[in-house]
């Protein structure tokens, strides 16, 4: 029943090898569209199918595996190809594969036209399937082989537009500072496989949760690996210190941005957290400084996103605050509420970039015919979209609300969850929920300061370009519209048991993975009337967020510009994101290149080259020394044979 | 009664003899001839040790070394006349086209 | 008086030997090594292997050197009269020289000892010589002497390769 788990990411492959090979002879966008969606689609009906028919479901063990092949063995050490599949999987599986086609369905609109259409739907199915494989892993090893692909992917579609040199720079940056990461990931690995005792070593996932507990408990064994991976995480899931990679990353096409820098890859963090959960609930430090880490990114992104006027930009510190609660929620011990804020920030955060993909689209297409050299991306030269597109204004909102927290919508329980574990949980404390609770609040501002310079006041585009602007066609609206219901209702799944109880339904999603996190989930103390009242604080904040953002930008549309000229400093230290770039540069990046250039110059050219060349200096002079003794005269050469007939003979008889 | 060692001096002599031929002459072909003078003197003493010892090895050795001699004097001539014609010549010392 | 047979003949196989040596004009050369050869057939004899003496003039008097001499004839290699016909006199002697010593302390230093066969000279002239080299030629020898026939074969093959007028 379960050894057909490899279709899952063999789909999505498979569209990636036609298309790769032969989409620049099929030329066709609809069949290469067609048959890159049609894979990512066949992946979900499979994940659809194992999802309703999951192991245990009637009793016995919660997971299966399918293994596929030896991959290597080598003393005790024995890694297969094997894919698992458990509720966390399942739920990844869904989120992925169900989002991935939602959005290849979109990018065969928004990209219409682009040159390398192939490419990029290869590129797009190669990172699906990476993603799978992440996901699917059964052990680390395999998860690493996926966690590599979705870097390389993202590699590839960031500088999608290559002949950009700011797109080919982020590129290079994405996959560099992933590499710090994948660098923590590894040796985190290693740390784990040697420290465990001999004949339990293992880097198989069930066996690792498994044998976790012969390590010592709290120990710094198990903390530094636990760190290890943490510093992985960050590196894939754009933590502090090493975000900076993912609001550059905007520069790929903004379907890639929804599916791979929102909503799929960089959570991968977070999933792996999950995956080794009983490894971290033994690290109560590491689990600290995810929490404290997870916090700090979300404000410090929250904060940076206020004064961005890339509308793309926006997002994507929205992301990163977004992720720092995800990392909240897994510090805390609320592994459940983070995976849940995983899969509703999957809905509304994709939704929100298809949006701004379609406001973009529509605005290049405008301004390109008005031929009008703005930034289609700045925001500052959008505004009244609203009666242009209807849909896209629509679901964005929706989405909006949603990330803002607005009640009863899929943001408003994920993170209410994350909020409440990160104030009552036995890790958590009250100033985590304080930072937490500002980060939402700061959140809704940021959002409705978008959508209204985007949607609402005057418009700011010149009368010729208004004429073409109008809403994207279909195949970009319904995945929008789809993402918008989820983001609407997919809360619902996962609905605290304080509301739960009002309204009679039981939180099912954290039913749902109590095999996997029931050993490990941290249990939240405190009173219904505590938990309302926090509960209340945070919508409260949120709203207040909201009408900030509404005074500030319907009511006086002048009020941020005195703002920003009588808090000039701050204002220029949060629109050039707190000059970490700047910081990084002068520190680390500076100090590479005159590592690297030192290296070069001093080491390299001097030291080793000098010692190669040094050899074929001494071969070359004694070679010419020696080769008068080949004289090409044959009289020689036998004379030197006899020569040495004697001297042999000489020494076995004169012995 | 001729002592074997007197058969190994001759030898000796005749294989000295041939080993300075070999490396002063400049004729090809004598050297050749003295190769041939070489290889009869080891004959010799082959023959010489095998009736001592009273065994037919030496001289089935020697039928051998002289069915080598006979493909060598084949191949080595047939090398001579191919030389010949391409340098006019048959002296070693214009064999040198291989030295740097 | 067989003793002094022996120092006659010796005498005459190394006189001959040095002309091969010394001799300018390589037809002279030739010559000289033929009356070494038969020198040598005549050692053979005295040592109780006629068969091998007799293929001593047939195939070593008779057939190489007739074959040499055949080239020498072919290519017209007249006297080198005009020419120097030796190089390195001084180290070629010197090799000689140290390679006579070393054989001469070689061979004086003991007595040569080994497996005693039982062929004895009263056996050989009981059997034949030729009966007892051919019987242990095609036994004990056989797949040698398979193998020479290959390598004659090999060798006629890239004489004829060799000395064709195109290669």
């Amino acid at each position: 029943m379960y050894d057909k788990l490899w279709l899952i990411p063999f789909f999505p492959l498979l569209g990636a090898v036609i298309n790769g090979l032969l989409g620049k002879k099929i030329k066709n966008e609809k069949v290469i569209g067609a048959i890159a969606t049609l894979a990512v689609a066949a992946s979900f009906g499979v994940s659809c199918y194992y999802f309703f028919n999951m192991p245990g479901a009637n009793g016995g063990q919660h997971y299966a595996e399918n293994i596929v092949a030896t991959w290597m063995s080598v003393g005790d050490l024995q890694i297969e190809w094997g894919f698992l599949l458990d509720p966390l999987s399942a739920i990844m599986l869904l989120v992925v594969t169900g989002v991935g086609s939602l959005i290849h369905l979109y990018s065969i609109g928004y990209m219409h036209g682009e040159e390398g259409f192939y490419r990029y739907f290869s590129y797009l199915n190669l990172f699906v399937f990476s993603m799978l494989m992440l996901v699917l892993g059964n052990n680390a090893l395999v998860m690493f082989v996926g966690w590599e692909g979705v870097g390389l992917c993202s590699y590839l579609l960031i500088g999608y537009y290559f002949h950009k040199k700011s797109a080919s720079d982020a590129a290079k940056k994405a996959f560099v500072v992933n590499r710090i990461g994948d660098f923590g990931f590894l040796i985190g690995l290693f740390l784990l496989y040697w420290s465990l005792p001999v004949g339990s070593r293992s880097i198989n996932f069930m066996e690792i949760a498994q044998n976790a507990h012969l390590l010592e408990a709290g120990g710094i064994v198990v903390t530094v690996i636990t760190l290890c991976f943490f510093l992985g995480a960050t590196g894939k899931s754009a933590q502090i210190p090493l975000y900076t990679w993912l609001p550059d990353a905007m520069e790929g096409p903004t379907p890639v941005s929804a599916l791979i820098h929102a909503a799929t890859m960089v959570t991968a963090g977070v999933y792996m957290i999950g995956r080794l959960n009983p490894l971290f609930a033994m690290a109560p430090d590491t689990m600290m400084v995810v929490a404290i880490v997870g916090a700090a990114t979300a404000i410090f992104a929250a904060t940076i996103g206020l004064a961005q006027n890339d509308i793309k930009r926006v997002l994507a510190y929205s992301t990163v605050s977004q992720l720092g609660y995800m990392f909240l929620a897994m510090g805390v011990g609320a592994f459940t509420a983070g995976i849940f804020h995983l899969m509703t920030h999957a809905f509304f955060k994709a939704c929100l970039f298809l949006g701004s993909g379609s406001v973009i689209h529509a605005m290049h297409h405008a301004l390109h015919e008005a031929h009008s050299h703005d930034d289609p991306q700045d925001m500052r030269n959008m505004g009244g979209l609203f009666r242009k597109m209807p849909i896209t204004a629509t679901t964005f909102w929706i989405s909006t609300l949603a990330i803002a927290g607005f009640p009863l919508l899929s943001g408003f329980f994920s993170k209410d969850e994350i909020l409440w574990f990160a104030f009552a949980s036995p890790q958590g404390s009250p100033l985590l929920w304080i930072v937490g609770a500002l980060a939402a609040g700061l959140t809704a501002f940021y959002m409705f300061r978008l959508v209204f310079m985007t949607f609402h006041g005057k418009q700011k585009t010149t009368e010729k370009a208004r004429k073409h602007l109008h809403e994207s066609p279909w195949v970009i609206t319904v995945p929008l519209v789809v993402l918008a219901l989820l983001a609407l209702v997919g809360g619902w799944l996962g609905v605290p048991p304080l509301i739960g109880e009002i309204v009679g339904m039981a939180n099912s999603f954290e039913h749902f993975l109590e095999p996997v996190f029931g050993g490990t989930q941290a249990v939240a103390h405190g009173t219904h009337a505590l938990e309302w009242s926090l509960m209340g604080i945070s919508v409260g904040i949120a709203f207040v967020g909201i009408f900030v953002a509404w005074v500030m930008y319907i009511k006086n549309p002048e009020l941020p510009g005195k703002l920003a000229g009588s808090l000039q400093g701050a204002y220029r230290v949060i629109h050039n994101k707190w000059y970490v770039d700047e910081i990084y540069d002068a520190t680390f990046v500076d100090a590479t290149k005159r590592l690297g250039t030192f290296l070069w110059k001093g080491f390299d050219v001097v030291v080793v080259d000098g010692i190669v060349n040094g050899f074929g200096k001494t071969a070359h002079a004694s070679s010419r020394a020696l080769r008068f003794l080949q004289s090409g005269l044959v009289h020689n050469y036998a004379l030197v044979m006899v020569l040495g007939v004697v001297v042999i003979v000489g020494f076995y008889v004169l012995r | 009664m001729v002592s074997i060692h007197e058969y190994l001096m001759l030898s000796a002599i005749l294989f000295s003899l041939g080993t300075v031929g070999v490396l002063i002459r400049r004729n090809a072909i004598v050297i050749f001839m003295c190769i041939e003078l070489m290889l009869n003197s080891v004959n010799l003493s082959f023959i010489a040790l095998s009736h001592h010892l009273g065994s037919m090895d030496g001289q089935i050795f020697v039928f051998f070394v002289m069915a080598v001699a006979a493909a060598e004097a084949a191949v080595g001539l047939a090398l001579m006349i191919t030389f010949y014609r391409n340098r006019e010549s048959i002296e070693v010392d214009d064999i040198n086209m291989l030295k740097w | 008086m067989e003793k002094l047979f022996f120092y006659l003949v010796a005498l005459v196989a190394v006189g001959s030997g040095f002309l091969v040596v010394k001799c300018r004009n390589p037809v002279n050369s030739a010559l000289a090594l033929v009356n070494t050869f038969f020198c040598l057939a005549i050692f053979y004899v005295m040592l109780h292997a006629p068969f091998m003496a007799a293929i001593q003039v047939l195939v070593y008097a008779g057939a190489i050197m007739v074959l040499i001499l055949f080239v020498i004839m072919l290519l017209n290699l007249g006297s080198e009269a005009h020419k120097r016909f030796t190089h390195s006199l001084i180290g070629g002697s010197i090799m000689g020289v140290l390679m006579l010593f070393l054989v001469f302390f070689f061979v004086n230093r003991g007595e040569p000892t080994g497996m005693r066969g039982n062929i004895t000279d009263g056996l050989v002239d009981k059997i034949g010589h030729t009966e007892l080299m051919g019987r242990t030629l095609f036994t004990e020898f056989l797949l040698p002497f398979e193998i020479t026939s290959i390598l004659l074969l090999v060798a006629i093959v890239g004489a004829v390769i060799l000395a064709k007028k195109e290669v």
